[in-house]
């Protein structure tokens, strides 16, 4: 199969700064989101996610400049999300230049949401976005549930059957992050990955735990990703991209070299 | 200076297609987003963007009377680039929506990836989403110029141009379950299925070819 399998670095903007030190040794202003897109684009990411982190509806403005900033300059797809909640936020986003939006929590407390964009903007830009926690006791069939407010708030829904449903109201791709890994750098939950990844038609991108370049490697292999997400093992000059789609050729995955 | 328009009907990632003209026109070339017949017409080379369903660009696009335009520009033998679902609203027809007539530059028709790729599944997701490979027919054309053969663009569709569709119009192909038409061409009329302006280093190339370009091959 000649399609490449895709490697994500996400970024996290805060009032158009990108935080959670992203550490190049030799970047000029490491929070600038348009010098670091560049570091990425020329590493060879794939793509880009932005997670918009900002608190304050008023400063989300700030956002559609800095999307605006970046498509000007680097030219590989760009995905945003945090905050989407209406069509209208969508709009502005992709006019900016944004290629995708993701939708988390507006997507859990209104679904229909999700169809609609879709049927307006189309599916190929409508990434759901899907937080989730296992619920299983040890022992059991591994069961996972959508959390929201960061991990914080069950939901009591069902993962696998959310993505089904997503997909089914028009989801062109879903991000999925495992809560119970996110930040661990223990690798990717790659049953909850594999859970998803078999139940839906579109493309999964895992996310949440990547502590080394196996973790993306397995994420691909074991999880059946279509693209595997991670930040802080390329924002601290651990690896690079190129590293990691050295390490995922070297084990037989396709990358774009 | 020559002129580049890019036809804005409402639809899609115009912005994106024209910050990469820009970038690669490096003021050499003047980029214009317009809706204006007038001055469509008077560029000198058109780029016809889209994304999202066909039925909604199809109908902006007679609204607007975009498509006798864009029938216009292919006859009259200037540049003419068609990028994603700009390409195939170039073609005869669609399966997407129930089925779609199009502008009909060519007479192939659009079919979906989800019949063709049926009982395969998780091997090929829908829609193919992603950097794949694409194989240059005629590699010395001088839109594939300083483009490597067989070098990555960025993909994003659930419709396809088939082969069977493409016959002697076929200026590349790619992989996905099965070989498609990823780039359509005749004369003056270069058309993508892949996005130019997402796929980096290449993609910007093909857009600086395209400025280069006197519309012969």
């Amino acid at each position: 199969m000649a399609l490449a399998k895709r490697i994500i670095p996400c970024l996290d903007v805060d009032n158009g700064r990108v935080v959670k030190g992203v550490q190049f040794v030799d970047i000029r202003d490491a929070g600038d989101p348009v010098e670091i897109a560049k570091r990425y684009n020329q590493q060879g990411a794939d793509e880009l996610v932005f997670l918009d982190i900002t608190a304050s509806h008023e400063d989300r403005e700030t956002m559609v400049h800095v999307v605006e900033e970046v498509a000007s300059q680097v030219f590989i797809p760009l995905t945003v999300g945090g905050g989407i909640r209406t069509n209208d936020d969508i709009r502005r986003m992709l006019n900016a230049g944004a290629d995708k939006v993701g939708i988390n929590s507006a997507a859990v407390a209104r679904p229909e949401f999700v169809r609609e964009a879709a049927e307006r903007f189309g599916s190929q830009c409508i990434v759901v976005a899907i937080d989730a926690k296992r619920v299983s006791a040890d022992g059991e069939a591994p069961r996972w549930e959508i959390f929201t407010h960061g991990g914080r708030k069950a939901t009591g829904i069902d993962a696998v059957e959310w993505a089904r449903r997503m997909v089914e109201y028009g989801a062109g791709e879903i991000l999925l992050t495992s809560m119970d890994r996110d930040g661990t750098r223990d690798g990717f939950d790659l049953a909850l990955t594999r859970a998803v990844s078999e139940a839906v038609a579109v493309p999964v991108i895992a996310s949440g735990g990547v502590g080394n370049l196996d973790h993306l490697a397995d994420g691909v292999e074991q999880g059946k990703a279509d693209a595997v997400l991670a930040a802080s093992i390329f924002h601290f000059g651990q690896h690079t991209v190129g590293e990691a789609k050295q390490c995922m050729a070297a084990r037989g995955i396709e990358v774009r070299l | 200076m020559t002129s580049v328009a890019v036809i804005d009907y409402g639809m899609g990632n115009l912005h994106s297609v024209a910050k990469a003209l820009e970038h690669v026109a490096e003021g050499r070339h003047q980029v214009l987003v317009t809706s204006d017949a007038a001055t469509i017409l008077a560029a000198d080379r058109v780029v016809l963007p889209g994304v999202g369903a066909i039925r909604d660009c199809m109908a902006e696009m007679q609204q607007l009377k975009i498509d006798q335009v864009v029938r216009e520009v292919a006859a009259s033998g200037r540049p003419l680039l068609g990028v994603c679902v700009g390409m195939q609203a170039m073609m005869a027809h669609s399966a997407e929506n129930n089925g779609v007539d199009c502008i009909g530059l060519f007479d192939g028709r659009i079919g979906f990836f989800g019949d063709a790729l049926a009982g395969e599944p998780g091997e090929y997701k829908v829609p193919h989403m992603g950097w794949n490979r694409v194989h240059q027919i005629a590699a010395s054309h001088p839109m594939w110029h300083g483009i490597e053969q067989d070098s990555r663009f960025y993909f994003v569709h659930s419709y396809y141009l088939p082969l069977a569709q493409a016959e002697g119009v076929c200026a590349a192909t790619t992989e996905y379950g099965f070989e498609f038409c990823s780039v359509v061409m005749r004369g003056n009329v270069f058309a993508t299925q892949f996005h130019p302006e997402k796929s980096a280093d290449a993609g910007l190339r093909l857009y600086a070819n395209f400025l280069n370009w006197d519309g012969r091959a």
